[in-house]
C-alpha cells in the first residue's frame, strides 16, 4: 500500500478529480481523498498516464479543493466476503448500516467480477414457481435466469418483486432462496417498504441488503450493484446457495452512468447515455446463471422504471437486449384495478421453453401458453375495432376472442398479493377460461391436449 | 525504439505505449501479465493498442512487447466442433486453465498442436503445386473431410510427400526449393483470403423455414440482414439457420450477446441430427463466443476471426454459412474503441468508417472459384439490433445498403406470438430472379408462380385489413371475406413455424410447396362452393381443413398431405350438397 499523499489536483469537474504527475497508478485503483476538514472520501482511477490521473469520487466532490490530499491504495475495489454477510444490511459502499460489526473477510473479492466462460455455463432449466399465474404460465422463470421487471413510476413493481421473493420456489420443493437486495437511489419510503416486508416474513435473516438511497451519493450507485453481485457470486459459487438478486432501480444506476460520461466529456450515445452503456449493463446482468461443478445459482430480478412509460427508451431497450426476457407492468391494467398488472403480450421469458413441459411443469404448458397469448392478443386488438364499429359487426369467432380478453384479465391475471397458485392450478384455470372459445378457433392447442384437458371436451 | 517499450497511459481497453517500434495491427503483449493487444494507431513516438483482456490493475511503466505478428488465426484440422473466444482461444482450454471464470493473461492455441491426424496425400512426388492446391486430406469429423491446401505465396514441385499420422506442425510435404508444408497455416484475420473469381449465386441456401425458402430466399454465397428489436426472433432465426440450412460448414459468431445462448447451442448441437447427413450437427460447426460481458476489443475481432475461418473452408470447396449475432454489438465495440481514441465521431457517435467496415465484411461473402479451381461459397447472415427497433439508425442503414436479403422482424408480430415474426410486407429478397430456375428444376415448374400468388394474397389482405379496421369484416362482400380467410390460412398454417416443435421446426421444400398448393386448393374449392350457393361460414369451418392444418405438427406430414387435401375438397363439396 502506498502511504504517500499527493496534493497535485489541477481540476475538479462534477464527480471527477484530475491530478498531475504522480508515481505510476494502476487503472481501476482505489483512491482515498482527505479533505481540509479532515473528512475522507473514496474514489477510483478511470484514466491513468505518466502525466495525468483521472479519479471518479463516489461520494461526490463537494468540499474537494486543490489542497485535498490523495492517496492511492495500491489495489482495485474489493469486497470482504464471508458467510456472515447473510442477515446484514450494508451501505451502498459496502459498510455496515445496521450498527453491526465490520464484516470479517474470508477473503476479499474483486467487485468487477470476471466473465463466466460460456463453455462453463450450464443451461438453466429448473422451473421456479412464483405462484403468480401471469408469470408462471406465460413468462415462466427458471433458476439462473435474469428477468427484469419493466415498470414505471407509480406502478406496483415493488409488490410484485416482493411477492416473487416470498413465493418463489422450485416446484415441489421448499428450499429457500437467499435474497440479495440492492437499492440504488430509491426513496427511504420504498426502502422501508422492502425492509419491513422482509422482516415481517422472516426473510431478512436470509438476506443481504446493500442500500444506496436517493439522498446518498449518486456516483456510489455505480459500485452498489457490483458489491451485491460479488456477494451473490460468493454465496452461490463458493457456498452453494441459490441466490435471488433483486435490484432497484436500474434507471437510477443508468443516470449515474450518464453523469460520469458527461463529466468526462465523452461523446454521448442515444439520449445522452454513454455509448458503452450496453456493455456496462451486460457486466452486471451477465453475472447470473449456473455453472459447471457448482451447486448454487444466481437468479436476477432487476427492476427498472421506464422514463415516460417508453419501452424504447435506452434503459429498458438496452436491458431487454441483454436480459433473458422481461416482465412488463402496464399502467392501463393498473388503472383498471387489476393486480398484478402484468401485460403478458410484450413480456417474455426466453428460457421458458427449457423449463416447462412434461416432468418439469406439465405436458400441455407450452400449448396452453401459446393459445392464451394468441387469444388474448386477438381479443385486445378487437377492442379497438369494437370501439369504432360496435360488437354487432363482429363474427362469432371475434366475439369469443373479445370476451376472452376480459375473462383473462379479470379471472386469470387478477389475484391477491398473498395468493400463491400452483402451476397445475394456473393451467387448469387457463383451460377453464379457454373453454369459453369454440375449440375450432383454438388452433394453437394440440388435439391430444384438448382430448385430455379440455373441461367439456376431454375424452 | 525497440521491440520493447512501456505503458504510458491506460484508459479502459485502450493502452498507449511509448518507446516501442511497431506497425499497424501488430500484436503486442501488454503489462507484466502479457495481455494480448493489437496496435490500432500510431502517433509519433506513441503507439495506441486495443487490449483483448481486462485492463484493471495495470499501471504506467509496465512493459509492452511487440510480437511482430499481425492478428492471425490458426487454420488446420481441429477447428470443427470448437468454441472459441473472439481471438480464437478455445473456451474449453481456458476452462481447463482457469476454471469457470475467465481471468487474464492466459494463452491457448487455436488448434491443438499435438493431436495426430491421419493425413492422406492427394499429390505425388514430381507434381507441381501452387497456392490453394490440395496436397492431402484428413477426415476431421465423421462428415467433413479437411483438405490440406498449399498456403498463399508458396509453390513449386513436390520433392517429398508423406502419408500417415501427423500433428499439425509436422512437415507433411517438402517442395524442390526446400519449402516445408505443414497441416496448419496462419492467416491474418483482417485480410480477405484470395480466390480466382466471384460467381453470381444461382443456388438457394435451403433453410427448412417456410417464410425464408418460399418468400424471401437467400442464395448460397449471398448476404442477408435480420434487423429487429429485442425479443423479435433474431437469435432463434440465426440458430434455425445454423441447425437446418443445407450448408456444409457453419460458423456461428455470438458477438456481444448472451452467455446462455451459446451454452444452449453447445448443449443442443451435439444431439441434433443434420437432415442432410444424418449425423450430429456439431460435426460441421465452428463457434465463436465473445459474449456481451467479455472484453470489447476481442468482440471487435470476433467477426474477423469468424469470417476468416469461413473463407478457409470455402477454399476447400465447401458451402459455408456464417451467422453473426449481433453485428450491432460489433459496431458498438468499434464505437467504444473509436471514442477512446478521441476520433471525430460520425452519426450517433459511430466512427465515420462504420459503413465501409460493414461493407468490407459483407464483401467477404460470395460464391467463388477457389485457387484450386473448385466452387465454394460463404453465405453471411447478420443480425442487427437497432435501438428501440428503429432501423433508421446507422448500423441498420449501413447493412441494408449492402445486403441482398432483408428479413425484417416485427415486434408487433412477436407480441402476438406469430413466429418467425418476419414482416412479409416489408421484407425482401433480391435473389428470386437468379434462383427461380433452380426452383423450377428442383421443386416444381410452377414454383415461382405459386410464390407470386401467395405473396399477392398477402398484399391484398393488408389492403382489405385497412377497410376492416373501419367497418368490420362482416361488411365486406363474400369473396373478399373469403380472401381474408385464405390469407389467415397462409399466416397461421404456412408462415408461422414453431422453432421449438420437434416436427414443425424443419419443413422440407417439397412439403412447403404442397402446403402452399393446399392453401390455393382451399381457395379455389371454396370459391366454387360459394358460387354454387354454399355459406362462407360452412365452407371455412369444414373440419377437414382444421385437420389439414393441425396435422403439420405430426411426423410424416408430407405423405399425409395429399389425402388430407382430398378430404377437404370432399367436405367442401358436400357443404354445397347440404345447401341444395
Ligand atoms: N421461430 C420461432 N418459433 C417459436 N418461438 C420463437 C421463434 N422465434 C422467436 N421465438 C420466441 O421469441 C423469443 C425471442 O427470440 P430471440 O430470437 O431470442 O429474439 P432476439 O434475438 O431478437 O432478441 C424466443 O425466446 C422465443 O420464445
Ligand atoms: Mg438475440
Amino acid at each position: 500500500m502506498t502511504e504517500k499523499e499527493y496534493r497535485t489536483i489541477t481540476d475538479v469537474k462534477g464527480p471527477l478529480v484530475f491530478l498531475n504527475k504522480t508515481e505510476p497508478v494502476s487503472f481501476g485503483e482505489i483512491v482515498s481523498l482527505r479533505l481540509s476538514d479532515g473528512s475522507t472520501k473514496n474514489g477510483q482511477v478511470l484514466d491513468t498516464s505518466d502525466e495525468m490521473v483521472v479519479v471518479q469520487v463516489f461520494e461526490g466532490t463537494a468540499g474537494v479543493d486543490l489542497d485535498t490530499g490523495i492517496r492511492f491504495m495500491g489495489d482495485v475495489f474489493k469486497l470482504p466476503v464471508s458467510k456472515d454477510l447473510v442477515g446484514r444490511i450494508l451501505t451502498g459502499a459496502g459498510k455496515p448500516r445496521d450498527g453491526g460489526p465490520d464484516i470479517v473477510a474470508e477473503h476479499n473479492a474483486d467487485i468487477i467480477g470476471a466473465a463466466i466462460n460460456p463453455y462453463s455455463r450450464r443451461s438453466p432449466e429448473e422451473f421456479i414457481q412464483t405462484g403468480i399465474s401471469a408469470i408462471d404460465s406465460c413468462t415462466s422463470l427458471v433458476r439462473g435466469q435474469k428477468l427484469p421487471i419493466f415498470s414505471a413510476s407509480g406502478l406496483p413493481h415493488n409488490d410484485i418483486a416482493l411477492q416473487i421473493a416470498r413465493q418463489a420456489k422450485l416446484k415441489d420443493s421448499d428450499e429457500d432462496f437467499v435474497v440479495v437486495f440492492c437499492a440504488m437511489g430509491i426513496t427511504a419510503e420504498e426502502y422501508n417498504f422492502f425492509r419491513y416486508d422482509l422482516e415481517r416474513t422472516g426473510a431478512l435473516e436470509n438476506a443481504v441488503l446493500f442500500v444506496n438511497l436517493a439522498d446518498d451519493p449518486a456516483v456510489e450507485r455505480l459500485i452498489t450493484p457490483r458489491l451485491a453481485l460479488t456477494a451473490a457470486e460468493y454465496l452461490a459459487f463458493e457456498h452453494d446457495y441459490h441466490v435471488l438478486v433483486i435490484y432497484t432501480d436500474m434507471t437510477n444506476y443508468c443516470e449515474s452512468l450518464r453523469q460520469i460520461g458527461a463529466a468526462r466529456e465523452e461523446v454521448p450515445g442515444r439520449r445522452g447515455y454513454p455509448g458503452y452503456m450496453y456493455t456496462d449493463l451486460a457486466m452486471l446482468y451477465e453475472r447470473a446463471g449456473i455453472v459447471k461443478g457448482k451447486e448454487g445459482s444466481i437468479t436476477q430480478f432487476p427492476i427498472l422504471t421506464m422514463p415516460g412509460d417508453d419501452i424504447t427508451h435506452p434503459i429498458p431497450d438496452l436491458s431487454g437486449y441483454i436480459t433473458e426476457g422481461q416482465i412488463v407492468i402496464s399502467r392501463e391494467l393498473h388503472q383498471k384495478g387489476i393486480y398484478p398488472p402484468i401485460n403478458v403480450l410484450p413480456s417474455l421469458s426466453r428460457l421458458m421453453n427449457a423449463g416447462i413441459g412434461p416432468s418439469k411443469t406439465r405436458e400441455d404448458h407450452k400449448s396452453v401458453s401459446d393459445q392464451l397469448y394468441a387469444a388474448y392478443a386477438q381479443g385486445r386488438e378487437l377492442r379497438g375495432l369494437v370501439a369504432i364499429v360496435g360488437e354487432d359487426a363482429l363474427n362469432e369467432r371475434d366475439l369469443q376472442m373479445l370476451k376472452f380478453a376480459d375473462l383473462f384479465e379479470n379471472k386469470f391475471l387478477r389475484q391477491s398479493k398473498d395468493e400463491d397458485r400452483t402451476i397445475e392450478g394456473t393451467l387448469d384455470l387457463a383451460w377453464e377460461l379457454l373453454s369459453s372459445i369454440n375449440t375450432k378457433y383454438l388452433v394453437r392447442l394440440d388435439q391430444k391436449w384438448i382430448d385430455k384437458y379440455h373441461p367439456t371436451e376431454k375424452k | 525504439m525497440s521491440e520493447k517499450g512501456q505503458i504510458y497511459r491506460i484508459s479502459g481497453p485502450v493502452v498507449t505505449a511509448i518507446g516501442i517500434k511497431a506497425a499497424m495491427f501488430d500484436v503486442v503483449r501488454v503489462g507484466n501479465e502479457g495481455l494480448m493487444g493489437e496496435v490500432i494507431e500510431l502517433h509519433g513516438d506513441k503507439c495506441v493498442i486495443q487490449v483483448y483482456e481486462e485492463t484493471s490493475g495495470i499501471r504506467p511503466g509496465e512493459p509492452v512487447i511487440n510480437t511482430g505478428e499481425t492478428l492471425s488465426v490458426a487454420l488446420g484440422p481441429g477447428l470443427l466442433t470448437q468454441i472459441y473466444d473472439g481471438i480464437q482461444r478455445p473456451l474449453e482450454a481456458l476452462e481447463e486453465k482457469m476454471g469457470v471464470f475467465i481471468t487474464r493473461g492466459v494463452d491457448a492455441d487455436g488448434i491443438v498442436m499435438d493431436q495426430k491426424w491421419e493425413f492422406n496425400p492427394t499429390v505425388k512426388v514430381g507434381d507441381s503445386v501452387k497456392p490453394g492446391t490440395v496436397i492431402g486430406t484428413v477426415q476431421e469429423t465423421e462428415t467433413i473431410v479437411h483438405k490440406i491446401m498449399v498456403p498463399p505465396k508458396k509453390e513449386g514441385v513436390v520433392k517429398d510427400i508423406k502419408q500417415g499420422e501427423f500433428n499439425v506442425t509436422e512437415t507433411v510435404c517438402t517442395l524442390d526449393d526446400g519449402t516445408e508444408l505443414q497441416m496448419m497455416q496462419k492467416w491474418p484475420v483482417r485480410t480477405p483470403r484470395p480466390f480466382l473469381q466471384k460467381y453470381a449465386p444461382d443456388t438457394p441456401l435451403i433453410t427448412g423455414q417456410r417464410i425464408l425458402d418460399f418468400l424471401f430466399p437467400l442464395a448460397k454465397g449471398g448476404t442477408s440482414g435480420i434487423p429487429g428489436p429485442f425479443g423479435s426472433g433474431k437469435t432463434v432465426t440465426q440458430q434455425q439457420l445454423a441447425k437446418w440450412s443445407d450448408a456444409q460448414i457453419v460458423v456461428y459468431i455470438g458477438c456481444g450477446e448472451r452467455g446462455n445462448e451459446m451454452t444452449e447451442v453447445l448443449s443442443e448441437f451435439p444431439h441434433l441430427i443434420d437432415p442432410n447427413t444424418e449425423k450430429p450437427l456439431m460435426n460441421r460447426t465452428v463457434m465463436i463466443a465473445n459474449t456481451s460481458n467479455m472484453p470489447v476489443a476481442a468482440r471487435e475481432a470476433s467477426v474477423y476471426t469468424g469470417i476468416t475461418i469461413a473463407e478457409y473452408f470455402r477454399d476447400m470447396g465447401y458451402d459455408v454459412a456464417l451467422m453473426a449475432d449481433s453485428t450491432s454489438r460489433w459496431a458498438e465495440a468499434m464505437r467504444e474503441i473509436s471514442s477512446r481514441l478521441e476520433e471525430m465521431p460520425g452519426e450517433e457517435g459511430y466512427p465515420a468508417y462504420l459503413s465501409s467496415r460493414l461493407a468490407e465484411f459483407y464483401e467477404r461473402a460470395g460464391r467463388v472459384e477457389t485457387l484450386s479451381g473448385d466452387d465454394g461459397s460463404v453465405t453471411v447472415i447478420g443480425a442487427v439490433s437497432p435501438p428501440g427497433g428503429d432501423i433508421s439508425e446507422p448500423v441498420s442503414q449501413g447493412t441494408l445498403r449492402i445486403v441482398k436479403v432483408f428479413w425484417g422482424l416485427d415486434a408487433g408480430l412477436a407480441r402476438q406470438r406469430h413466429f418467425p415474426s418476419i414482416n412479409w410486407l416489408n421484407s425482401y429478397s433480391l435473389y428470386p430472379a437468379s434462383l427461380d430456375q433452380w426452383y423450377r428444376d428442383n421443386v416444381a415448374q410452377d414454383f415461382p408462380d405459386i410464390r407470386t400468388e401467395i405473396s399477392s394474397l398477402l398484399q391484398v389482405e393488408s389492403e382489405l385489413q385497412e377497410i376492416v379496421q373501419l367497418v368490420g369484416s362482416d361488411a365486406l362482400p363474400i369473396d373478399q371475406q373469403l380472401t381474408l380467410e385464405v390469407a389467415r390460412m397462409i399466416r397461421e398454417y404456412f408462415l408461422q413455424q414453431n422453432a421449438f416443435h420437434d416436427v414443425d421446426t424443419f419443413s422440407a421444400l417439397e412439403q412447403q410447396y404442397k402446403m402452399a398448393l393446399a392453401i390455393l386448393t382451399f381457395q379455389s374449392e371454396a370459391k366454387k362452393a360459394i358460387a354454387a350457393g354454399a355459406a362462407l361460414e360452412d365452407v371455412v369451418n369444414v373440419e377437414s381443413r382444421t385437420n389439414l392444418m393441425r396435422a403439420r405438427f405430426e411426423s410424416g406430414y408430407l405423405e399425409k398431405i395429399d389425402g388430407l387435401v382430398d378430404s377437404m375438397k370432399k367436405e367442401i363439396n358436400s357443404a354445397v350438397e347440404a345447401e341444395k
